[in-house]
């Protein structure tokens, strides 16, 4: 009887405990180390993640993604869907209503019109916003009433969430940007670098690409949130001196995306300050073939275009041999650790859009071998060297610079060499590799090479404009000055049927298999795009710091008001 | 040599420019674009856009003309205009960073403090710590003190900063915990405790970046010393009966300084230029780290700006060095 | 010299000691350049020779033994692919001393060039220092970029892409270093121009060019010297920043510089993989620096009597 007294007591004092914590700023102060520093606190402006996540503590959208993938209300009241009336039976508009009483932190009600006018704010033909894409379709935005706004699309959306969701669709102010629309966005730095928000945290000092420092928001819905009282945001260095200064010497709380060798991570985390945490999204390492001629001997304009089948790489046996040469086991073990799986698929989750295809996870070398034989590739010399009709199956592989890349190449080069294929390898500095100019061979768009190496994802959950990229029209060439998402140059009608289907069909079951569908049809149907590795993310906190959960479909920090520390 | 500094200034304008339109050049022709830091999710089309919104779309000349008026003619009367609250410069566009679209000329002002407390103190330490070393060095060649200081100086300076900043992160700030291993540019310094703090935070740069400093001017101290203890002028000054230290300190010295005024004066520009390694791994966010990240996100009207104040000290600190050499040798004219 | 040696030849005298041997017998007593010497020689013949000697591949990823430490297999240990280190020490001495001594000479024979003929010619001096200004003040990387962009693949294709790069790298650090050796040998130029034995050299109406080899050029070597020195440091870290920012040699290509720079986020892990390659630069950057001592003092006719 005692003991269960006791017992009693204990889970009673448990559950009174979060409550006692709870009041407004009782946690003190907070730091946080991204080693990319933000520069610019409006997503409007700029698509950088570093930009998209620290402004997600000041300002916020209608509705976040959680951990799972999945919308839950923050300025509105619930989602909308077709079952409770929110969204149109055919699919062509959608209704949020905003929570009642919501203020912003300068004390005036959040209404509507604010809502509204972040839509003309983006979509202002002059403004150059960074997340137009999200309002593709949209044929306008109107305030029902104080609270109700009705967002309605020139055609039929099978994914109407896309506006104001998510760390790159937060609500902001009207009566602070209203001067800002269009060309004179840029001249409007007091709002860029201090937006009114409703978030847990106003900024007190932005100082660009270095630091941030911020205060809970005394209006913030939640009276009893959020736990700290300050924050500091510090940005720059490195991420093994963020995850450093997190895990050794416990300086920070909070520390962002550590990409770093596996057995460095871990031994950071033997010093006991902190843990690191891993969360998979959709974020996919691949091989990307290039199915156009790359060679240097073509006049410039006719390089890479479709112009000229690629000599080696046409034959989808060679393609193939070189996805099964490779280990992906091992390139996770020696790249990625807790922070990566291997994967053969180029939409690896949410769940219901993810194909099963897991054939490619064995290594298999002789059965690449005997691919290349049958596809008339022999060493005919004996140097090692497979050729055909005079020509040496050598291959140049190019990717962005960075540790862990350098070390697949070196790896996959390796395989290669087994199975008989020379390989260049070759490195670009990421901002001229990610970079579009048209003027610079080095880009990925240009793909002056046989096989690059990159990661890419799509933003939320739903894969479709993602899997739009593999149209003949999205390929790059000279008419789009080099422009265009199609990096392989795939071109099949069949797969653009597939895509068309997809785009009509609104029902989420249907979807997912036609996803999967488009999936198999660029990887394990042609091994076009060759995935490696899908890549979590990795981040760490403090032994102190509670509340976190790490989230991978929005900003990482969307939950920040939770945030607390552990006494 | 009050006429040649005349005559230097007046043709600098005129080289300055020229430099200005290099860099503008430069900066164009280089591969890369503002927008590589985005993320791939951002479609092509509205990366487009995006460009023609930060003006990428105007033809060069029209760019370099306006970034010439920006900076001639905008930010100086805007300075003026905030000294004493005129308002000269009305709504004229200032020169907007494409990362932060702010003015460039507020986020360098506010980088500066930071670069001069820590680059300009390790390059005054180096500088202090140096000269000692190279003379008593050359005067007592090959002894067990110039033979220590040619070591450590030459490792000195064969270790580069992206090594000796972490390993001294790893000593002081991890194993023994006596440093912050990240630099708080908020700091204020208002009482004893803040400022002991901001030497703390201040110490373990300072020293990486002074070690450097160090090693080369006191190389070419040392060197330049050397070659004059020999000199025939030497013997007579001490046969005239002067005493070792004014033959070294006063004769000796002045006249080995030609070199080592050169490197000094070489040096004190990049103190504005911040130091870019350094200011990286021990999180400092001066000029160099803001040079560095504008490079790589590509904006064009940051890095031509910093590139141009940096050369517009160049300029400058050279021809002190040249004024200086006919200081210390009277015999060197300039006609 | 030659001159002077060719003309004793003609009146049949029989070939004089040449002053190259007073100037080794002169280094021979310094016994820090001799052991300078010594250690570059060793580390010259453990590069060049020793891939020829060494079963290892610099490239070979042994995945079986990765991460391991001193052994007898690999003396040295292997890195996080199961590379044998001593192979990529020896591989990338060889790129990292080859581009160090090769952008070190060019960027002192073109600092030295400038700055005796602006210090040596008063109408040069005004146009060739707003070169060198121009030149201090050009910013570093995009400058590379654009010579990468520019010229990477036309030279990968003239003379393969290693050669071609080794090229480029070594120009693009040569041509943006010399602008201190040239300000430092022009500013002691102006002074010893005005020196009693250049004047007197001048007033017999010896031309600019033996004035410049004869007089000028034996009186700066030792800032040249010093340049020199600290050139190779130089260069060898400058090409290491270069190939970390994609702009040097391709990625499986070892050179000290990178492998330094790779180690660094494991120092805590295994020290010797930092250790070894720093120790390795440092050691040549002393080694070169002795006997660039040695060579000034052997060079110095005033020292060499005595």
């Amino acid at each position: 009887m005692k003991t269960r007294t006791l017992l009693l007591g204990t889970a009673a004092l448990l559950a009174l405990a979060p409550a006692a914590l709870a009041e407004r700023g009782s946690d003190g102060h907070v730091n946080i180390i991204y080693w990319q520093a933000p520069s610019i606190l409006n997503p409007y402006l700029s698509g950088g993640t570093k930009d998209v996540e620290s402004s997600s503590l000041i300002i916020e959208p209608l509705a976040r993604y959680d951990e799972k993938g999945n919308l839950v209300p923050y300025l509105a009241q619930e989602i909308p869907t077709v079952g409770n009336g929110g969204v149109s039976a055919d699919l062509t508009s959608i209704t949020w209503k905003l929570k009642e009483g919501l203020v912003w932190s300068d004390g005036t009600a959040v209404t509507s019109a604010d809502v509204v006018f972040t839509g003309q704010y983006c979509m202002h033909p002059e403004g150059g916003c960074a997340q137009l894409a999200k309002f593709e379709g949209v044929d306008k935005i109107e305030a029902v009433d104080d609270l109700t706004v009705k967002i309605t699309f020139k055609e039929p959306k099978p994914n109407p969430y896309l506006p104001f969701t998510g760390g790159q669709g937060p609500v902001i102010q009207k009566a602070q940007f209203e001067n800002c629309l269009g060309a004179k966005a840029p001249e409007c730095t007091e709002a860029n670098f201090g937006p009114i928000g409703t978030g847990p945290f106003v900024v007190t000092e932005f100082r660009p690409n270095d630091v941030i420092q911020m205060k809970a928001n005394d209006k913030y819905r939640d009276p009893a949130k959020p736990a700290f009282a300050t924050l500091t945001f510090k940005g720059g260095g490195d991420a093994a001196a963020a995850g450093r200064a997190v895990l050794e010497t416990g300086e920070y709380d909070y520390a962002w995306n550590l990409q770093l060798a596996p057995d460095v991570l871990a031994g950071m985390a033997k010093a006991g300050k902190g843990v690191p945490m891993a969360a998979f999204g959709s974020l996919v390492e691949r091989l990307e073939m290039n199915l156009t001629d790359p060679s240097p001997d073509l006049p410039e304009g006719e390089r890479s275009t479709a112009k000229h089948p690629h000599p080696i790489l046409s034959d989808m046996r060679v393609r193939k041999a070189l996805s099964m040469a490779i280990d992906r086991n091992l390139l996770v073990e020696i790249g990625y650790g807790q922070a990566g799986r291997p994967t053969c698929n180029l939409v690896p989750a949410p769940e219901i859009y993810a194909s099963d295809n897991t054939d490619c996870l064995v290594q298999d070398v002789e059965g690449a071998k005997a691919l290349l034989e049958e596809a008339g590739w022999t060493d005919t010399n004996g140097d090692g060297v497979r050729d055909k009709d005079g020509r040496k199956l050598s291959l140049l592989y190019q990717t962005s610079t960075n540790a862990v890349r350098q070390d697949f190449q070196a790896l996959i080069k390796q395989w290669w060499a087994e199975i008989g294929v020379e390989t260049e390898l070759k490195n670009i500095d990421a901002s001229v590799f990610f970079g579009g100019d048209p003027g610079s061979p080095d880009t990925f768009q240009k793909f002056y090479a046989d096989i690059e190496m990159y990661a890419n994802n799509f933003d939320g959950t739903d894969p479709e404009p993602y899997l739009s990229a593999y149209t003949c029209a999205k390929a790059p060439r000279p008419e789009t000055q080099w422009q265009g998402e199609n990096i392989n140059r795939y071109c099949n009608e069949e797969y653009e049927k597939v895509l068309a289907e997809l785009s009509r069909t609104g029902e989420l079951e249907k979807r997912g298999e036609l996803a999967a569908k488009l999936n198999d049809m660029v990887t394990k149907e042609s091994y076009v795009v060759v995935p490696l590795v899908d890549r979590g993310r990795v981040s760490a906190r403090s032994n102190s710091l509670g509340g976190v959960i790490l989230n991978t479909w929005d900003s990482e920090l969307w939950n920040i008001a939770d945030w607390h520390r552990i006494k | 040599m009050f006429n040649y500094t005349v005559r230097r200034l007046v043709v600098a304008v005129p080289t300055l420019l020229f430099i200005s339109l290099i860099i503008f050049l430069l900066l164009d022709l280089a591969p890369g674009d503002p927008m590589a830091q985005m993320p791939l999710t951002v479609p092509p089309e509205v990366k487009q856009k995006m460009r023609e919104a930060l003006g990428l779309g105007e033809p060069i000349h029209v760019r370099y003309l306006l970034w010439l008026k920006q900076f001639f003619l905008v930010e100086p009367l805007h300075i003026f205009d905030s000294l004493l609250g005129t308002d000269l410069a009305g709504d004229a566009q200032r020169i907007i960073s494409w990362q932060t679209r702010s003015p460039v000329a507020d986020i360098i002002a506010q980088r500066l403090p930071q670069t001069l407390w820590v680059v300009g103190l390790a390059y005054l330490v180096g500088v202090l710590i140096a000269l000692p070393i190279g003379i008593i060095s050359a005067y007592r060649q090959y002894s067990v003190f110039d033979q220590a200081g040619t070591f450590v100086s030459m490792i000195g300076y064969s270790v580069p900063p992206f090594f000796s900043g972490v390993l001294v992160i790893v000593i002081f700030s991890v194993k023994l915990q006596w440093f912050p291993s990240v630099y708080d540019t908020t700091h204020n310094v208002v009482d004893w405790d803040s400022f002991v703090h901001q030497l703390r935070q201040m110490i373990m740069p300072v020293m990486v970046l002074a070690l450097q400093t160090t090693a080369q001017i006191s190389r070419f101290m040392r060197a330049s010393m050397l070659d004059n203890l020999n000199q025939d002028y030497v013997r007579t000054a001490r046969a005239k009966g002067m005493t070792e230290p004014t033959v070294v300190l006063v004769h000796v010295l002045r006249n080995s300084m030609i070199p080592v005024v050169t490197v000094i004066a070489l040096g004190v520009p990049t103190i504005f230029g911040g130091a870019i390694i350094t200011e990286q791994v021990f999180k400092v966010n001066g000029i160099g780290q803001l040079l560095i990240t504008a490079i790589y996100a590509n904006d064009i009207p940051m890095v031509q700006t910093l590139a141009f104040i940096f050369a517009v000290l160049i300029v400058l600190f050279n021809l002190i060095a040249d004024v200086l050499y006919g200081v210390l040798d009277p015999r060197i004219r300039y006609e | 010299m030659n001159e002077a040696v060719t003309t004793k030849r003609e009146f049949g005298l029989p070939p004089p000691r040449s002053q190259w041997w007073d100037v080794w017998d002169q280094f021979r007593t310094h016994k820090g350049a001799l052991a300078g010497l010594a250690i570059f020689t060793a580390i010259l013949l453990a590069v060049v020779i020793g891939p020829w000697l060494w079963p290892y591949d610099p490239t070979y990823a042994d995945l079986r033994s990765r991460n391991a430490g001193f052994s007898l297999v690999h003396p040295f240990g292997t890195d996080q692919l199961g590379r044998d280190l001593l192979a990529r020490m020896m591989a990338g001495g060889m790129v990292s001393l080859a581009v160090g001594m090769t952008a070190m000479l060019l960027s002192v024979v073109l600092g030295t060039l400038i700055g005796v003929v602006a210090g040596y010619f008063r109408r040069l001096d005004g146009p060739l220092m707003r070169l060198t200004d121009l030149f201090l003040a050009l910013p570093l990387l995009p400058l590379l970029l654009v010579m990468v962009m520019l010229f990477r693949e036309a030279l990968s294709r003239r003379f393969g892409p290693e050669t071609g790069i080794f090229i480029l790298i070594v120009t693009a650090i040569g041509i943006t270093s010399w602008m201190h050796t040239a300000r430092i040998v022009r500013g002691e130029v102006l002074a010893l121009k005005e020196r009693e034995f250049v004047l007197a050299s001048r007033s017999i109406g010896t031309p600019p060019r033996r004035m410049i080899t004869r007089h000028i050029l034996p009186n700066v070597m030792s800032p040249i010297m010093v340049s020199a020195t600290l050139g190779i440091a130089n260069a060898i870290i400058t090409e290491s920043a270069l190939s970390f920012l994609g702009l040097g040699f391709p990625p499986d290509f070892p050179t000290w510089g990178r492998l330094l720079f790779d180690a660094v986020d494991q120092l805590q892990l295994y020290p010797s993989r930092v250790i070894l390659p720093g120790v390795a630069i440092s050691l040549t950057v002393l080694s070169v620096n002795y006997i660039g001592d040695g060579l000034r003092d052997a060079l110095d006719p005033r020292i060499r009597g005595r």
